[in-house]
């Protein structure tokens, strides 16, 4: 039997022969990740242990994003504790102050997680590196102190589901549109315990950025992974920024899965979640009228410079809706000077947006962009739960940044096309 | 173990926001964090419950966020123990790792009505409604896992045995 992208790396990285679906087995982890709300609890568990040893300080990974620049007493002394346990056990990969990026755009940029690793992260998003055909997963505070003392994680071997996205993409449609289809599809728990695995022409066809968008909300299908197979597009992003080797890992042909499932990109518009489900899409179509208080562009989503271009190309020359705010976050220190050397934030300001730090921040209601009782916000984030950007009776809409755009001139959930000629 | 405490009920795809809402994220103080468990999907929740009451709850209970403070919100508000027609898998394995015990049978879960009272025998596994009297079996717990149950969660496995 043949083996999928999943289980070889899983391979590479286990002694356990002969493994299968369901079996629980022992994995050397390639990158340990961490941030400032997650991190605090884990070093937590590793001092009150009597495991006072760090396996490999070089896979060890924090990032200071989530309640940064600190938003309070009590966020400062979490990033302090975690600043502290870094600099104890020289662990380099500490990112603080201005080299603070939202943390799954900021690792692949740096090339510090690659193409056929294993990768853990404290952080549920930590899925998006599947995108370049690495296995990637989110996992708690006490897996990942696990992972620093020993180097290892546990894991119950996934069985993978397959996504085969064909035809032609239609007009203002990206990734983030692809992947909200697709959960709209099977539900926020219809991938739960499986890996995805997406492919396609339509997939080859996107940018790498593209491609992190979809994996990063594999989790909000509930999946273990969402990988996608390495092309020359991963080769040319990777190449330059890896400081370690890499293996890039295809399926046989008569690998197993567990479903196989396919999307023809003529039938899918640009996509709008609806509160309070990542499952609840609608086609811009069928959106009807939805008018909004905030649009919020930015986070591992749809952060990246890639997103960035769209909104400008939309916004510029434009001004956004009186009364509305809208919150322009690029996700790194690196795409922020980017959008300045593009002329993006002449643009973005100009236009009347606010432009902010690299920060997770409003994405999960934490600070800079919290909404009152009653609003509505459309972000390009990846999760509308209750309360989730605010007010627990506050509404949360998901998009792209060209539905973004367009509805922070409009003042309502629009189409690209309603304001481009 | 034994286990018995009056069941509250919550429905499908309660997510981590709602278990803990990210805006309680600037401390892991148990002590802090429980004062909030479950408030955006049921704002009274901590007054209401006694030490010992059980989360009854439908499918994908702790979607969303990996954060651990659901669990430990969880376990520090006095609730026993989580009964639900499934889990997502973060919260899953961190409810092991940290030594929240949870249950699953979707049996249970469709069955078991708000204010019943419920008994659940951790070793067997067995779900009793004592205000209906039925019984229920929940899905077996790999090899593994039983170990770190017994070894009181993942940091005290890997101090015992010197690795995972």
């Amino acid at each position: 039997m043949g083996m999928t992208i999943a289980e070889k790396i899983l391979q590479a990285h286990t002694d356990t022969l002969n493994f299968k679906p369901g079996d629980i087995i022992k994995v050397n982890v390639d990158v340990a990740l961490a941030n400032d709300i997650t991190a605090p609890i884990a070093i937590k568990a590793f001092t009150s242990s009597g495991v006072n040893r760090v396996a490999d300080p070089d896979k060890v990974v924090f990032v200071l994003d989530h309640f940064t620049p600190n938003k309070d007493i009590a966020s400062a002394n979490q990033c302090k504790m975690v600043r502290d346990f870094a600099h104890e056990y020289g662990i380099e990969n500490f990112f603080d102050g201005g080299d603070v990026g939202v943390e799954h755009a900021l690792l692949p940029e740096k090339g510090l997680v690659l193409p056929g690793d294993f990768i853990i992260g404290a952080d549920s998003h930590t899925c998006t590196y599947g995108a370049l055909g690495a296995f990637a997963t989110g996992v708690g505070s006490t897996d990942l102190a696990a992972a620093i003392m020993t180097g290892q994680a546990w894991i119950k071997v996934p069985s993978t589901m397959k996504f085969t996205f064909t035809g032609e993409l239609q007009p203002w449609v990206g990734g983030k549109d692809l992947v909200l289809y697709l959960i709209g599809d099977i539900g926020v728990d219809g991938g739960l315990y499986h890996v995805l695995e997406i492919d396609g022409p339509a997939i080859s066809s996107l940018d790498v950025s593209n491609r992190l968008t979809i994996s990063n909300m594999a989790i909000e299908a509930g999946a273990k992974a969402g990988i996608i197979p390495p092309d020359e597009k991963t080769e040319a992003y990777v190449r330059p920024r890896a400081k370690r080797p890499y293996a890039m890992y295809e399926s046989d042909p008569d690998a197993d899965y567990i479903s196989v499932r396919e999307y023809d990109c003529a039938n899918i518009e640009p996509q709008v979640a609806f509160p309070h489900l990542p499952e609840n899409t609608r086609g811009i179509s069928e959106v009807g009228e939805v008018r909004i208080d905030q649009v919020l562009i930015g986070s591992c989503t749809n952060g990246r410079i890639e997103d960035l271009r769209i909104a400008a190309q939309i916004l510029e020359g434009k001004k956004v809706a009186k009364g509305l705010r809208c919150i322009v976050l690029p996700a790194t220190p690196e795409i922020f000077l980017a959008a300045e050397n593009e002329g993006l934030i002449k643009i973005f300001l100009d236009a009347g947006a606010i432009l902010g730090p690299p920060t997770c921040g409003p994405c999960l209601g934490g600070h800079m962009g919290i909404l009152a009782q009653g609003e509505k916000a459309l972000a390009t984030t990846n999760r509308n739960f209750v309360g989730r950007m605010g007010d627990p009776k506050s509404e949360v809409y998901l998009s792209g940044p060209a539905v973004a755009a367009a509805s922070a001139i409009t003042g309502k959930i629009s189409s690209p096309q309603e304001v481009t000629s | 173990m034994i286990f018995k405490g009056q069941a509250f009920l919550f429905g499908d795809d309660i997510d981590t926001d709602a278990i803990i809402p990210a805006r309680y994220l600037n401390t892991s103080d148990p002590e802090e964090l429980k004062k909030h468990c479950m408030e955006d999907a049921d704002p009274e929740f901590f007054s209401k419950i006694s030490a010992g009451d059980i989360i009854v709850a439908g499918k994908n209970f702790g979607c969303g966020s990996s954060r651990e403070h659901a669990p430990i919100a969880i376990k520090a508000s006095g609730i026993s123990c989580v009964i639900a027609s499934s889990f997502a898998r973060i919260f899953f394995r961190n409810s092991f790792n940290m030594g929240l015990p949870i249950f699953e049978s979707d049996e249970a879960s469709r069955e078991i009505r708000q204010g019943d009272i419920v008994e659940v025998d951790a070793s067997s596994g067995e779900i009793r409604n004592i205000s209906t009297g039925k019984t229920y079996k929940a899905k077996p717990i790999p090899g593994f896992m039983q170990d770190l149950i017994e070894d009181g969660g993942l940091i005290k496995h890997i101090e015992k045995t010197g690795k995972i």
